[in-house]
């Protein structure tokens, strides 16, 4: 679901962060238009835009724990879990977090990939925030998903900046709503 | 707590900061004034002895992010330092510093920029290699992230050789930045870190003699 089908039709923020985020083409490889959101963050006008709007939507839905996925998810993250008193909890690649964790394993075009969670992270029970920047296959998200219920939180929602207009209406990754900002920036 | 003048004048040492040792003698500043928030941060992280290799005690920072109490206050001290001093600038370093960066920029309304290990930011960057024990590693950033004359902080979790952060100071500075501080979570003053930033002032709230 995007931002626009939710309450948010005509809010000038969104056009904000639209024309905030570039594009860069072939990247990483040719045929994709990367979705470059470091120049949303050089613009603080536009970065407040996105963490209110997510701020605003989460704040009164009893969430107590944010989970953003290395490294794009580490910087909305955070000011999001601050804003609604939740806390963070960072879901990283193989080998970073020290201590006890779970991980588990994902599909990439040509491979796979594993995203890890500490095993102290979560309280049973737990109403929870997977927070990333962008969206494609969702093959990410859905790894998000599974560690946060493996350990016995309740995932509310997944949110993300940018998102394929595939993720428009009812659409649910494993069973859970999909929150989206806005779709790709084109090439000007 | 000192606070940074205008002119960018270096504090003397022994007022730099108010720090508590994670065995919580707490160390005063030559004005003994102690920030009530700083033990709660300090014993919210938790230490990790053999990671990620033998020998070294890992300071876990992941504790403090769950503890919501000490991430605000983490975050609200260095919001209460930087705020209205003329800083348009936060970078932070990979990974750790992308938690801890955004919030205080967002505050204080300057840009964040994100400083990468190698070939991840998609644009044109500049790059600036610096040594690790055994080998070299590369920090970098996108081109006109940021302008020449802009007054920066750098943020990183934790300082302990101080290679990274010395690099980054050095990218920041070819470009024409000016960095008023660096500023971190937590010091292990035992790794000299401090001795690489040269001229530049350094920001701890925690130190640890578990290094």
């Amino acid at each position: 679901m995007f931002a626009v089908e939710n309450g948010l039709q005509g809010d000038p923020r969104l056009q904000t962060i639209s024309d905030a985020i570039r594009v860069i083409p072939h990247f990483p490889k040719t045929g994709i238009m990367f979705q470059d959101i470091t120049t949303l963050l050089l613009d603080p006008v536009a970065f407040k835009h996105v963490v209110d709007i997510f701020v605003d939507r989460y704040k009164h839905m009893n969430i107590s724990l944010v989970a953003g996925v290395e490294a794009r998810g580490f910087i909305f993250g955070p000011p999001i879990a601050l804003a609604i008193g939740a806390k963070f909890v960072p879901l990283r690649k193989p080998g970073k977090l020290p201590g006890r964790v779970i991980s588990e394993e994902y599909e990439l075009e040509y491979g796979n990939d594993r995203l890890e969670m500490s095993m102290e992270a979560v309280k049973t029970h737990e109403r929870a925030l997977v927070i990333d920047d962008l969206v494609a296959t969702g093959g990410t998200l859905s790894a998000s998903i599974n560690l946060l219920e493996r350990a016995g939180a309740e995932v509310v929602e997944c949110a993300c900046v940018v998102g394929l207009p595939k993720f428009k209406g009812e659409c649910r990754l494993k069973g859970k709503p999909l929150y989206v900002l806005v779709e790709p920036s084109q090439l000007d | 707590m000192t606070t940074i003048d205008q002119e960018n004048k270096k504090p003397p040492r022994s007022e730099l900061a108010v720090a508590a040792s994670l065995d919580s003698e707490i160390m005063a500043t030559k004005e003994d004034v102690q920030d009530p928030r700083i033990p709660k941060i300090a014993s919210s992280i938790r230490v990790i002895p053999d990671f990620p290799k033998p020998g070294i005690m890992f300071q876990d920072i992941t504790t403090l992010l769950l503890d919501t109490e000490a991430f605000k206050d983490t975050i609200d001290i260095f919001v209460e330092r930087y705020k209205g001093k003329g800083i348009s600038v936060v970078a932070g370093v990979e990974a750790r510093g992308f938690i801890f960066g955004p919030p205080i920029a967002l505050a204080i309304g300057a840009k964040f920029v994100p400083m990468r290990k190698p070939k991840k930011l998609p644009g044109k960057v500049i790059s600036e290699e610096y040594s690790l024990e055994y080998g070299t590693d590369k920090i970098e950033m996108h081109v006109g992230a940021v302008e020449p004359g802009e007054r920066a902080i750098i943020i990183d979790d934790l300082i302990a050789t101080g290679g990274t952060l010395a690099a980054a100071i050095r990218l920041l500075e070819r470009v024409g930045v000016t960095i008023a501080e660096c500023a971190c979570v937590i010091e292990l003053p035992v790794l000299k870190g401090r001795e690489k930033l040269g001229e530049t002032p350094l920001f701890i709230l925690v130190t640890s003699d578990a290094a």
